[in-house]
């Protein structure tokens, strides 16, 4: 084993954002490595740290050079290597020139039947220290959410550069970034320690930390763990850890100390959403229930530092969550003081989106879309009501100075102040449940009247946004479009509501087709409706397991009833794992192929000319009706099975007559009859869509 | 320490710092960012090192005197340095310490904060700074102006007075404030609060503003025609001042807001670019001014 020698490289920078030290770790790592790995250095281990202040990287045991090697070089065919004569061609003298080495060395090899030139090279390692000097590339290839420059400099990164270490060994690498030259000294914490001079790469956690400095992320979680961890024991609280929030605040201290604070009994008063909203989205506390579950006047921080003065920390903390409590308790109060009524008037001064008007305009959509809905459902007269009233108010919270302090409490105030303006508790719970699933992984609305107005509302934002041409696309999605049409689909699947999306879309794109707002054709929102929320059911699908060209065939003339079209999937799914099913499918595939060479032009069973005709036109009439019933019943399973009762007729059909007859008459009726079939069987699904596993 | 000390101590700092101490601009606006002297002296190529109080209107944020928080007029104290130096934050944390705030006994971070007004065109990334989680300065590192990139990138410090100084004199309502030996806030402050609250939200002529704000739009864009770009620029900001008026007494419907927010933002725009065009036809005087002086001083 060759001689080798520690890594250690440090970036030193203003405070960076909390939200990107997570990236950024996985990046200089995985970077780091495929840097090595391209440079062939080997190497024992890769560690790397990150601070709001750092990142850092250390790496055990590379070797000090690179491994020497052999490698064949190939050159021209034999045929240009070597005149007519044999003698070595300007080609050969070149090539091995080239590679450093005589004619002599030259050796032959076949190719593909073909001769060409080799030679062997030995290629001697560099040294590490040398390549080591390029790391550069590595810290710049880093990327960030948002860059940023400083000074007089064109560099883009993360924050501005203070300071870099580089060393392998006991030595300083030598480079270069932002006028920043590469040393042996790092800084400590930016109040409690001192810089720091390093002598050698392993020393890097310890040397940090005695100079107030955690360096792991892991180290730094663990210790507010602990810390939140005894405030519960000792003081007999429960403390829910979210986890997104400790993400945040191990990455906003290099050297977490936990403390508690208090705030004012009197606050609590103030509804509990509002009150841990306010510690954690503004201030980043944890907030502090009783072991029964009972928000206590509490919070729990942690500070950047250690624990001396920890008790001034703690009541400038509890002065600011003062402030903030106190404006918030100030808007609660004075919300109350208005009127739904007066803050539905307001929703007519706001924007919902510069091309499709106002709130108030909006709202009046979204009521008529949910009456739409509740009609097509048959709900009753009770629920309708209720839901109608949801969708009349359902944004009057919008304009409270609450939701206008804490937008992301919107539906959760509505609910509230609906509740103590007088609404029934149907409505008030409809308002807030509106909003649902508010992101990827949240729960749907529990009540009708809130899934209906939570349809309504997104159906109205998607397709307006889609008309004016708001259309996602790549990672750009500012108004969330896929997310709320994913919360349509799975609000109607979870319902196994029978309702047909694409009148649903028709009846919304008529809303704003009156309103003469639209950019674009009809005719091309139409489509892109259609395949926006296509897509989004075949993610669906996916998500359920269902092969795609399973999700093709169901999905092809359209969601329609997507909890029908769901169901048939998964019946599909099972089909297709059952080796007689593929005969079934087979025939029927026969029928929707052929049917595409004509239309139905009526059925004249005076013109079949053989058994097999007739015997189809009876099986298919017999079976048509209870096909029918069944698709209405929704009743997936059922309804393929009647059409494979087809099967076996189709066969005989096809085995005994000729569909494309030279007699028009006799072709024509054939192909109606043919079409007549395929219909049905494409109301079920475009079964030419599906593919068979090879048989091994 | 009173805001009077404060002021001082602070315009003491930065006037070590080789910053030019200014007064506050004479004409209404609603942050010290909005004062030809950060927004438009940050662009081009010359240095520019100032520091000045200013007070700053926010039409919407009047509350009668009646708020212990909340006021329609405050007073920042705003640094702008370009280029940026490297050691702006221990400049800045100095400056901490010497109005009395040992960072050993609190607890002082830079949160992520990034700053953008398209008003006017501007945007800078940086952080707000917290002390025992009270934001108490605006931390930002212009990156776009006027719509034009800055270059050199000009660094801005924005403490919020009256915050710092409830937190040091350790005052719940701003209105207790001492501004200099038995003088309070409330003192000097509390009828103009109340007044201008009054006017604002009640007694103000709409018909009026609106008009003054077509004739100072007027102003602007004629004034600018003729390449006069600070005359230009304080019709601007007197066409931003009457805007928030009327925004802050509700008369601005939606579709009218976004019109003269846009409106305002043009001219922000155009009058940005014609500075940089005259800093250039001038030749830079800053920039010259700063090389004969380190000429001198080697």
């Amino acid at each position: 084993m060759a001689a080798t020698s520690d890594v250690l490289f440090e970036i030193g920078l203003e405070e960076m954002p909390a939200r990107f030290l997570n990236d950024a770790q996985q990046q200089l790592e995985t970077k780091t490595k495929k840097w090595l790995e391209e440079l062939r250095l080997p190497y024992k281990e890769i560690s790397t740290f990150v601070t709001p202040r750092r990142l850092a990287v250390v790496i055990k045991d590379v070797a000090t050079k690179q491994p020497d090697i052999e490698e064949e070089a190939k050159g021209p065919a034999r045929k240009i290597a070597l005149d007519t004569e044999g003698n070595w061609s300007k080609a050969a003298i070149g090539f091995s020139k080239g590679q450093g080495k005589v004619v002599d060395d030259i050796y032959f090899r076949e190719i593909k039947g073909i001769e060409y030139a080799y030679v062997n090279k030995y290629i001697v390692g560099l040294s590490t220290f040398q390549l080591l000097q390029n790391f550069k590339e590595v810290i710049l290839s880093l990327t960030f959410p948002k860059n940023m420059r400083w000074g007089d400099l064109n560099l883009r990164y993360a924050r501005p550069i203070r300071w870099l270490v580089g060393l392998y060994g006991t030595d300083i690498i030598p480079f270069e970034i932002a006028g920043v030259h590469a040393d042996r000294k790092s800084f400590g914490h930016r109040f409690l320690g001192n810089s720091i001079k390093l002598d050698n790469p392993l020393e890097y956690q310890e040397k940090l930390k005695s100079e107030f400095v955690i360096v792991s992320p892991e180290e730094r979680n663990k210790l507010i763990l602990e810390g939140i961890e005894y405030l519960e024991n000792k003081k007999n609280w429960d403390i829910s850890v979210d986890k997104e929030l400790l993400n945040e605040v191990k990455h906003l201290v290099e050297y977490p100390t936990v403390f508690f604070g208090s705030f004012s009994e009197e606050f609590l008063t103030v509804p509990e959403e509002v009150l841990i909203t306010s510690m954690k989205e503004h201030q980043r506390y944890f907030p502090v229930k009783s072991k029964d579950g009972k928000l206590l006047p509490k919070f729990v921080a942690v500070r950047n530092g250690d624990d001396n003065f920890i008790e001034t920390v703690a009541r400038g903390n509890e002065k600011v969550l003062k402030a903030r409590l106190s404006d918030a308790r100030f808007f609660f109060e004075e919300d109350q003081k208005q009127s739904i009524e007066k803050n539905l008037e307001k929703l007519g001064r706001m924007v919902f989106q510069e091309k499709l008007g106002t709130i108030a305009e909006k709202v009046d959509r979204v009521v008529k879309l949910t009456r739409s809905i509740c009609n097509l459902l048959d709900l009753d007269e009770t629920t309708t009501y209720n839901a109608v009233r949801a969708a009349e108010i359902s944004k009057f919270d919008l304009v409270t100075n609450m939701v206008n302090e804490f937008t992301e409490l919107q539906g959760i105030m509505g609910e509230k102040y609906a509740t103590i303006f007088g609404e029934n508790k149907q409505v008030a719970t409809a308002i807030n449940e509106h909003y649902m699933p508010r992101h990827a992984k949240d729960q749907l609305p529990s009540s009708i009247e809130g899934s209906v107005v939570s349809i309504a509302d997104k159906l109205d934002t998607i397709i307006g946004c889609l008309s004016v041409g708001i259309i996602p696309s790549g990672s750009q999605d500012p108004y969330a479009l896929r997310r709320q049409a994913l919360g349509i689909l799975q609000i109607v699947n979870g319902n196994k509501w029978s309702i047909n999306l694409e009148s649903l879309f028709r009846t919304t794109q008529k809303l704003y087709s009156e309103l003469n707002i639209a950019t674009r054709d009809e005719q091309e929102i139409k489509q892109s409706i259609d395949e926006f929320f296509n897509l989004r059911a075949s993610f669906i699908l996916k998500e359920d397991g269902i092969d795609q060209d399973i999700t093709e065939a169901v999905l092809t003339s359209g969601i329609g009833n997507f909890a029908y079209t769901v169901e048939k999937a998964k019946v599909l799914a099972i089909k297709k794992q059952d080796e007689s099913f593929k005969q079934v499918q087979e025939s029927l595939v026969r029928v929707l192929n052929i049917a595409t060479k004509g239309s139905d032009t009526g059925v004249n069973k005076d013109l079949f000319e053989n058994e097999q005709e007739r015997i189809l036109y009876e099986t298919y009439h017999d079976v048509k009706s209870r096909y029918r019933e069944a698709m209405n019943n929704l009743n997936a399973l059922e309804s393929i099975d009647i059409l494979g009762e087809l099967s076996q007729a189709i066969y005989d059909f096809f085995e005994h007559t000729m569909v494309m007859s030279e007699n028009k008459e006799l072709k024509s009726n054939r192909l109606s009859l043919l079409n007549q079939i395929a219909q049905d069987v494409l109301d079920y699904s475009d079964l030419t869509k599906i593919l068979w596993k090879q048989q091994s | 320490m009173n805001i009077q000390e404060m002021i001082l101590t602070l315009q003491k700092h930065w006037s070590d710092q080789n910053c030019i101490l200014m007064q506050a601009y004479d004409v209404e606006k609603g942050a010290g960012t909005m004062s030809p002297m950060t927004l438009l002296r940050s662009l081009g190529p010359e240095p520019w090192n100032v520091a000045y109080v200013e007070p700053s209107r926010r039409p919407a944020d009047g509350r009668y005197g009646q708020n212990p928080n909340r006021l329609y007029q405050h007073h920042q104290f705003q640094v702008i340095m370009k280029p940026s130096p490297d050691n702006i934050q221990e400049l800045y944390l100095e400056s901490l310490v010497k109005l009395g705030i040992d960072p050993l006994k609190h607890d002082i971070r830079f949160v992520e904060d990034n700053w953008e007004n398209p008003t006017l065109g501007a945007a800078g990334l940086g952080w707000e700074v917290w002390l025992d989680g009270m934001e108490i300065t605006q931390f930002t590192y212009f990156q776009q102006i006027g719509g034009l990139e800055a270059k050199p990138v000009a660094v801005e410090l924005t403490y919020g007075i009256e915050r710092l100084a409830s937190y040091i004199q350790d005052k719940e309502n701003v209105f207790d404030l001492e501004w200099t030996k038995g003088v309070t806030v409330g003192d000097i402050f509390y009828q103009p609060e109340y007044e201008h609250s009054k006017y604002t939200f009640e007694e103000s002529n709409t018909d009026v503003l609106f008009e003054l704000f077509s004739i100072y739009e007027e102003e602007a864009k004629q004034t600018m025609e003729k390449g006069l770009v600070f005359p230009a620029y304080d019709y601007v900001l007197k066409c931003s001042h009457t805007f928030n008026l009327l925004d802050a007494k509700g008369v601005i419907s939606v579709t009218e807001r976004t019109g003269y927010i846009s409106k305002v933002r043009n001219l922000a725009r155009e009058i940005a670019k014609l500075y940089v065009e005259e800093r250039e036809r001038l030749g830079y005087p800053l920039l010259k001014e700063e090389a004969t002086e380190n000429g001198s001083n080697k």
